[in-house]
């Protein structure tokens, strides 16, 4: 039998060097006895010395490594043996560690989990005291009793955390202690830590914070285990607070509805004036009643009403459908990948845009949620008939000579005529208020298509541009 | 009227923070104090104590102060509430912060406030309590900050640069409630502040014409609450809701917060048990529309009334109701239709991937890799186990719905 005495601390790379060797040897994990500081171990038989350093390569991957270091760190005696016996399997078999079904792979999974959960508690219950500092920086210790000796695993957190304090946590393991570098020093007695006013304004907080109407033991035990409380000053409250639960929920059943202070109707009037419903005489009026829209349910899904920008007195309308993702982002018409087709070819055909009043004919975005998208979807006829009651007062009071629609939606909304698109493209029409109405595609529909049929659109969609702006503002376009 | 104590001004702006469910503290850029400053964050976040409600305290969630002049009848801080006010000083709400995270209490800071004056005098003082954290003191713990609806853009966005969240709240599943609830809030502006911070956060990640990248705008994301059981709005509608919100504004979480009685309720509302079990159960919804693969009309549609049924949880009710799509064959089915099964998490379908490629999976390999059998067996076949007619049987909701008795809340 050969024993392995590891030391208190930097056991696991103990444990590696003499794994390799005893691997390397051939030295099966039942001929080992591992002697652990922070457990007892049966010292009744003599030792064998360990096997010298040999050459043979001992083959581990770097997944290994990272769960037999934190395999090592948990309470159970046998762990040593045990990675011991997943180290001279591995030699034989490298794939067994990638199968989660493999009964010794669960459970060295599970040992892990368990040191890691212990560590995360760890970082979560330590509660540091104050202590006297005679130098520049504040001194803080604290006394915590984890369920595996993770000291040297855990406290690197404290030391990223805590780096402008002096701290000391002393556990049963040993003492770490940090003063700009983290020392780890043999254990000590339980020390006397001083009370701390912090801690009380702390249990104020846990006190008011918590609801007395939703009461779950459960939930938290199950979360902050009672092996935690002794060193929590905040747990000392809880059978009081469980205690007065009933009562405080009973009162506030039994108080009901109060009387309002006679200050508060004098604020709710001042803040509730009731929105002007009248039918708008101005632009900005009718902006600002469209942004409350109801008339359609658009409105619920979508972000806000995206009103008509540009020119208030051009002689060109340009009409598309509806806001799309961007547009609905950010509030404002063609901004998306259509609307940036339009303004392009606007810039190339030399047509200011400055002279353009651009707007759609439904103004809330419509879409399906699919994951973190959302998918465009076209308005429909009475999502567009609502909408008119807008578009119409925009022409009102832009007053073009000529309206560009794109895409058959617009051309609803404006002729009432829901005929295909194709036949009419390029001509001008009748809108139902009597103005004239230009058709033309959609730019979507050109980003939509395949390359020769795209680049046939966007010809037929350029030459529409030109003539709509010939038309109403003479401008250049020829 | 005396001064009141810090610890009075404490007790009285911490109960008026409770209603707020989130505590996240997770998920943001990762640094620590090495280099100057004091304290850390980035990766998993850490849930510093439970109170006897179960619910985690990661934050210090307070308020900067409960005076408010809205008028939100579910709210214990609204103007018609006789609660007692109090109002902390940014520099009370600084030393709280510092004092409870030198002691290892707290991840950092969650502050909202009330409505004082106007949107933006209220978050001008959010925002300077943030800045005198990151600037003065070197605070790199993680700070979450409730926005204002209808602040001033330029605060919202100095807000971000300080914050590792940002959140406003939607409050209600339905925008006529919002207008019978809380009158003065506007729907339209809540989403379009939820829009601006995704349009915000977008901006940062893009690097400019010179390459150099833009400061972090909230890089632990925003996220939302929604009140349930104060108006009449169907799960399926919550459910909904919640889908439009993670499609639209790239939320990291919407949060459930039952309606709960409060001290001096108003006359509008009931006072009600809290609904708990609803609303655990729409977080279980919640998370199979995000890593699970479920959509809102899938999970709202298990049961006619568009609610979810509160005795068994969402997936399984789905796969009651869509037998047919069962058995799944283990050896063969794919990644999606895994996720599906009742009793199958994320983790075991990832394990049940794995172990695929080493050999057959059997019922005790699933057992081992955490599958939860009792539930998962009338919904699998695997080479040792069929599940015959156990999977159309008629019992077999009966099977899973726990025996009608009442337990005691107090157990």
């Amino acid at each position: 039998m050969i024993r392995v005495d590891l030391p208190r601390f930097d056991r696991f790379e103990a444990w590696r060097s003499a794994a390799r060797r005893l691997a390397g040897a051939g030295i099966a994990a039942a001929d080992v006895t591992w002697a652990d500081r922070n457990c007892a171990t049966n010292d009744l038989f003599g030792s064998d010395p360990l096997p010298p350093e040999n050459d043979r390569k001992i083959a581990v991957s770097r997944d290994f490594i990272a769960l037999a270091r934190s395999v090592s760190f948990h309470s159970d005696p046998e762990r040593w043996a045990l990675l011991h016996a997943a180290l001279m399997r591995f030699q034989a078999d490298r794939r067994f560690m990638s199968n989660p079904a493999d009964p010794m792979v669960v459970r060295l999974q599970m040992m892990s989990k368990s040191v890691r959960r212990d560590i995360h508690k760890m970082h979560a219950f330590v509660r540091f005291h104050e202590m006297p500092s005679d130098g520049p920086r504040r001194a803080f210790a604290a006394w915590f009793e984890p369920e595996h000796p993770i000291l040297q695993v855990a406290t690197p957190f404290f030391a990223r955390r805590f780096a402008d304090m002096d701290w000391m946590i002393a556990t049963p393991e040993g003492v770490a202690r940090f003063d700009g570098e983290l020392h780890f020093l043999d254990p000590v007695a339980r020390p006397d830590l001083p009370a701390d006013a912090s801690h009380a304004l702390w249990q104020t907080y846990f006190a008011n914070i918590f609801n007395p109407a939703r009461i779950n033991t459960q939930a938290m035990r199950s979360e902050m285990p009672l092996k935690y409380w002794k060193n929590l000053p905040e747990t000392r409250l809880i059978a009081d607070m469980l205690a007065d639960a009933p009562r405080r929920v009973d009162a506030m059943a039994a108080a009901g509805a109060s009387n309002a202070p006679a200050f508060a109707a004098k604020v709710t009037a001042r803040l509730r004036i009731p929105a002007d419903e009248t039918p708008p005489e101005t632009m900005d009026a009718a902006r600002d009643q469209a942004a409350r829209c109801t008339r359609c349910d658009l409105c619920h899904a979508a972000t806000r009403t995206v009103w008509g920008e540009g020119n208030p007195k051009a002689d060109l309308m340009i009409v598309g459908e509806a806001p799309g993702d961007q547009e609905d982002l950010q509030g404002r018409p063609f901004v998306g990948p259509a609307g940036k087709l339009l303004r392009d070819n606007l810039d190339q055909l030399g047509i200011d845009q400055d002279r353009i009043w651009f707007t759609n004919a439904v103004k809330h975005f419509k879409f399906a949620p699919r994951g973190k998208r959302r998918l465009h979807q076209n308005p429909d006829a009475g999502e567009i008939s609502h909408c008119r009651w807008w578009l119409g007062l925009e022409r009102r009071f832009v007053r073009p000579r000529l309206t560009l629609a794109l895409g058959a939606s617009a051309a609803f909304a404006l002729t009432g005529r829901r005929d295909p698109l194709s036949p009419r493209r390029g001509k001008v029409e009748v809108a139902l208020d009597g103005g004239a109405v230009l058709l033309t595609w959609h730019p979507s529909r050109i980003l939509r298509l395949a390359d020769t049929e795209a680049s046939a659109a966007l010809e037929e969609f350029r030459s529409d541009l030109r003539l709509g702006a010939h038309q109403a503002i003479g401008g250049p376009g020829h | 009227m005396a001064q009141k104590t810090l610890q009075q001004k404490l007790a009285i702006l911490s109960d008026a923070a409770k209603y707020d469910a989130s505590c996240a503290s997770s998920g943001t850029t990762r640094r620590d104090s090495r280099n100057g400053g004091i304290g850390s964050a980035g990766g998993t976040g850490i849930c510093h104590a439970y109170t006897p409600d179960g619910r985690c305290v990661s934050l210090l969630k307070i308020l900067m102060t409960n005076f408010c002049i809205y008028d939100c009848a579910f709210c214990i801080n609204r103007v018609s509430s006789n609660v007692e006010r109090a109002r902390f000083t940014p520099e009370e709400v600084v030393t709280l912060t510092l004092e409870f995270y030198r002691r290892n209490m707290i991840e950092g800071l969650f502050l909202s406030s009330g409505i004082i004056k106007s949107p933006d005098q209220t978050m001008g003082d959010i925002v300077r309590i943030a800045r005198m954290l990151r600037m003065d003191h070197g605070f790199k713990g993680y700070i979450h900050l409730k926005t204002i609806p209808d602040a001033a853009p330029e605060l919202v966005a100095e807000a971000g640069l300080y914050a590792d969240r940002l959140s406003v709240n939607i409050e209600l599943p339905k925008d006529h409630s919002l207008k019978e609830l809380a009158p003065e809030k506007r729907p339209e502006t809540i989403r379009a502040s939820m829009a601006d911070m995704r349009l915000s956060r977008e901006a940062a990640k893009d690097r400019s014409f010179t390459g150099k990248r833009a400061p972090k705008f909230a890089p632990a994301g925003q996220s939302t609450q929604m009140i349930v059981g104060a108006d009449k709005t169907s799960d399926r509608d919550i459910l909904r809701t919640s889908a439009n919100l993670y499609a639209g504004y790239d939320l990291k979480r919407v949060y459930y917060s039952a309606f709960s009685p409060i001290p001096d309720a108003s006359a509008t509302l009931p006072l009600i048990k809290p609904p708990l079990m609803r609303e655990h159960r729409l977080y279980q919804a919640d998370w199979l529309m995000r890593f699970y693969g479920f959509d809102a009309e899938e999970i709202g549609g298990a049961r006619p009334d568009g609610n979810l049924d509160l005795e068994i949880d969402p997936k399984l009710a789905w796969a009651l109701a869509n037998r047919a799509r069962f058995p799944v064959t283990v050896a063969h089915a794919p990644r999606e239709m895994l996720l599906r099964v009742p009793g199958f998490g994320t983790k075991t379908v990832n394990r049940i991937l794995a172990a695929r490629r080493c050999g057959s999976v059997r019922y005790a390999d699933l057992l081992r890799m955490g599958a939860i059998m009792s539930k998962a067996r009338a919904f699998v076949s695997l080479p040792d186990w069929h599940p015959g007619a156990l999977t159309d049987s008629a019992d077999l909701r009966a099977r899973f719905a726990p025996a009608p008795e009442q337990l005691s809340l107090f157990g």
